[in-house]
């Protein structure tokens, strides 16, 4: 089932365009890792997609209403912001927002929701800690929870795993590879090309605004491709423990 | 709900003591039947028509500021946001002296708090457009003290313009407020707007919270932010011009409220809009009962009460967050 | 009406102004032929220059022609100043120091509010500067109109302003009648007391002032309840300025309008109250009627 379609996306920023003819559908239970060099425009998509910036084509997203996507889709800013010293648990609830009609209080499906996210990210023991007060890759977690709550069949994040340690990256991507198994659908952006390659089921790369290869990623992270669009060389091979991907050199 | 239930009943209290306070030294009891069953005295005349209202100013005057201070921190996600201390206030001031001196507040009552109203609308408009959507502290306190150094400027230049004799000592009331000698007609006059207001910005509640993560996170939640700002000028203009009209320029009300209670709300800056008005109705009540009894035959200044509260906490509030400065 | 106050009281209050104008022209004209000796006797300044509301009218009543060269700019405002017809023909000061300077006046008269810095600057430039204290009582008066006209070279028709001012406070003092309660109310609910002008206008028509508290001696905001709570039978309130504002509002409170229904209501022009000047008269003989409209009726 498509949970997303988009075509003939472009964004134009300041007189400057930023993304042209962008077009892709997701499914239920991919796990899509969007790839690309530094400024080429992952985050613009996405919030393209979202209907955050103004922009032409077509997105099934930002054609919905805005409760209504925020049930559809789910969004993890890359800029981990928590303004106030809120609970872990008040700020997961906040996922909820989509589902609540104006005035109406959570319900017992909204806190199973909540309790679902918490126990997914490992946070159950941190439900009454102070948001602000955690560390770097605690609030990221707890962030990654408030996106989970909303419970949305498609999750959109923007570099999520940034900043966390190894075993946190790893258990990070491995949900969204079990939210994917559920029937769900996660996009997100990389720049750990080695963690995409082992848990992502397909990779878009995307530079100067175009995609430029799209599909399962033993057949787009081709040395030509890591060599035109990232500029580096590549040790790709798949092994008994799954794929490993090490980049070697930057090319001149 | 613990929290709402102690603010009420402070806030009863402190309205019933408003009601007994005052310079004429009449007997609490005595004060309380006349303002209840009247009579042909002048204690009926000076409870229905000065204490009174000048009471129920308070408690409105106070959840105005209150709310508005809590709306705009929320909002613009900086615990320094306060219609006084940014330029709000003195810009609905200045539309209020020009009203009165420009004579159209003489020609419909409603003259007056519109004025002040629009001048409000202007003051907040400048600093949400100066201070940017995140709402920055440097640029927040740089842009309140630009449009409060205006605004006041203006307004002494207006009154000092002025034929009237008296206008150029209106300037110290201007700046910083009194509920004194206040009728039952202002009462009136800014209830319809400080409940509008009041509904208004209560109506951020979700929105608020949701700016906890961030303006795209709450976008992608459904939140409207075009609205919520528009909410929040005309919330933040309807209580503040209101209030500004008829009780000058009180400052730090909407500042130390929303800090004082915001951890008995677990910082959910929604579930601080009402707490805050609870809170500001108690803090303006109180600080008008502390200028009666400081100095009982003087009209002592609300804002001097306020800001020997408030100033302290501001420093305390810049030195904490002079990392983000 | 008493005798021997008619010159200041004959006719309405309107016609008054106009009434005491003819009385002290005639002052001017009378005492032309006496001057002559007295110029002779004192060294009598040329080029005069007030710089304050109440020496302006001391010193226009009593002035030769010519001597007084400029009189301050509220003198010609006829809410502030009772000569403000006179004053006119004068050229205004607005009590900077260059302008007085340059009028090159060998003696100022100025008030003892007067700035400071203003009076120095003048002195320093070697100006003979006279400071006049405000008049905080009737009977300072003529004390107060004694030394404009030394200071003038003027003493001989000062004496006979003199002269019919004790007559005319004389003849007030003397009358009888009850007296009803009254409290002076002006912006900012400032009253005045026993020790103050106003209160003592107020007193010799005939009132008992409700201010009568220490406090309140020399004047002192009087919150609006206490007032309303002293019940007085009058409220004597200033006339509003035009350009409104806030401190005149209390002027116009829904409680202040109560009290005054039920009584008597009366009304201040600042003019005739503000200074030390015979004017003070004429303040008190609309004191006393409307002292005789509150008792009308009775004995």
């Amino acid at each position: 089932m498509t949970l997303l379609s988009v075509k003939g996306l472009a964004v134009s920023l300041g007189g400057r365009s930023v993304l042209q003819d962008v077009s892709l559908t997701v499914d239920k239970g991919e796990v899509v890792g969007l790839i690309g060099p530094n400024g080429a425009g992952k985050t613009t998509l996405m919030r393209a997609i979202l209907g955050l910036v103004p922009h032409q084509g077509r997105s099934s997203l930002a054609q919905l209403s805005p409760r209504a996507r925020g049930r559809a889709a789910a969004w993890m800013p890359q800029t981990r912001e928590i303004a106030w010293p809120v609970s872990v648990e008040t700020l997961v609830a906040l996922g909820r927002t989509p589902h609540l009609a104006p005035g109406q209080r959570a319900s017992a499906e909204d806190r199973a929701a909540v309790d679902r996210a918490l126990k997914r990210m490992g946070l159950q023991e941190f439900r009454h800690r102070i948001a602000t007060a955690l560390s770097g890759g605690e609030q990221a977690r707890v962030l990654m929870a408030r996106a989970l709550a909303q419970d949305a069949p498609l999750l959109m994040a923007d570099e999520p795993i940034a900043g966390l340690d190894p075993a946190h990256q790893i258990s990070t991507m491995r949900t969204f590879a079990s939210l994917a198994a559920e029937g769900q659908a996660v996009i997100v952006s990389l720049h750990d090309l080695g963690l995409g390659v082992r848990h992502c089921t397909r990779l878009i790369v995307l530079d100067q605004g175009r995609i430029v290869a799209d599909g399962a990623p033993t057949s787009v992270l081709t040395p030509a491709l890591l060599r035109d669009t990232f500029g580096i060389s590549a040790w790709f091979e798949t092994t008994p423990q799954g794929a490993v991907f090490q980049p070697l050199e930057v090319l001149e | 709900m613990r929290l709402y239930v102690i603010l009420l009943i402070l806030m009863g209290t402190l309205f019933g003591v408003a009601l007994m306070i005052g310079p004429a030294g009449i007997a609490p009891l005595d004060s309380l039947r006349a303002l209840i069953f009247g009579g042909d005295g002048p204690m009926t005349l000076v409870m229905r028509e000065i204490r009174l209202p000048r009471a129920l100013l308070a408690l409105m005057i106070g959840a105005a500021l209150g709310m508005s201070g809590a709306a705009m921190q929320g909002y613009l996600r900086n615990p320094l946001a306060d219609p006084g201390l940014i330029g709000v206030s003195g810009s609905a001031a200045l539309g209020a002296v020009i009203a009165i001196q420009t004579g159209i507040a003489a020609t419909t009552t409603l003259a007056l708090p519109v004025s002040a109203l629009v001048g409000a609308l202007v003051g907040v408009v400048l600093v949400l457009m100066l201070a940017g959507p995140r709402g920055g502290s440097l640029t927040l306190i740089l842009a309140g003290i630009a449009i409060s150094a205006l605004a006041g400027a203006l307004t002494s230049l207006v009154l000092n313009l002025s034929p009237n004799p008296f206008a150029a000592n209106d300037i110290v009331f201007w700046m910083m407020g009194s509920l004194a000698d206040r009728s039952m007609t202002h009462v009136w006059l800014v209830l319809p707007l400080i409940v509008v207001g009041l509904g208004m910005l209560a109506l951020m509640r979700r929105g608020l919270d949701a700016l906890t993560l961030g303006e795209d996170a709450a976008q992608a939640m459904g939140i409207n932010l075009a609205q919520l700002r528009l909410l929040l000028v005309l919330g933040t203009a309807c209580v503040v011009g209101a209030s500004t009209a008829v009780a000058g320029a009180i400052g730090f009300i909407g500042l130390v409220v929303p800090h004082m209670l915001r951890g008995w709300v677990g910082a959910r800056p929604g579930r601080l809009l009402w707490a805050s008005a609870l809170g500001g109705a108690v803090m303006l009540l109180a600080a008008d009962i502390a200028v009666r009894v400081i100095l009982p035959m003087r009209d002592l200044k609300l804002g001097v009460v306020t800001a020997l509260v408030g100033a302290p906490l501001f420093l305390h509030l810049i030195y904490r967050t002079r990392r983000g400065l | 009406m008493p005798r021997g106050v008619a010159p200041f009281m004959s006719g309405s209050m309107h016609s008054s102004r106009s009434a005491l104008g003819l009385v002290l022209s005639g002052v001017l004209v009378c005492s032309a032929p006496v001057l002559a000796p007295v110029m002779a006797r004192a060294e009598m300044p040329a080029r005069v220059v007030s710089m304050n509301l109440c020496t302006d009218q001391l010193a226009m009543m009593l002035a030769a022609p010519g001597q007084l060269r400029s009189v301050s700019f509220l003198a010609s405002d006829p809410r502030s100043s009772a000569m403000a017809e006179e004053a006119a023909s004068y050229p205004a000061n607005r009590g900077q120091a260059e302008e007085i300077y340059l009028m090159q006046p060998d003696l100022v008269v100025a008030g003892a509010y007067t700035s400071r810095a203003t009076v120095a600057l003048l002195q320093r430039l070697g100006v003979q500067v006279e400071i006049f204290a405000p008049v905080t009582a009737l009977d300072d008066v003529p004390a107060q109109i004694t030394r404009m006209g030394d200071v003038l070279g003027q003493q001989d028709k000062a004496a006979q302003i003199i002269a019919t001012y004790e007559a005319d406070l004389k003849a007030f003092q003397q009358e009888s009648g009850r007296s009803p309660t009254a409290v002076l109310y002006e912006a900012n609910g400032y009253t005045s007391g026993a020790q103050s002008l106003s209160g003592q206008i107020l007193a010799t028509a005939g009132f008992t002032n409700l201010a009568n508290e220490a406090a309140y001696a020399w004047g002192a905001n009087m919150p609006l309840e206490v007032l309303v709570m002293k019940a007085p039978e009058a409220v004597i309130t200033s006339r509003s300025y035009p350009g409104g504002s806030r401190a005149e509002d209390i002027l116009s409170h829904p409680a202040l309008r109560a009290t005054q229904d039920r009584r008597a209501e009366g009304s201040v022009s600042d003019s005739d109250w503000v200074c030390g000047t015979p004017y003070v008269l004429r303040a008190v003989a609309q004191m006393v009627s409307l002292r005789h409209t509150l008792t009308n009726g009775e004995d």
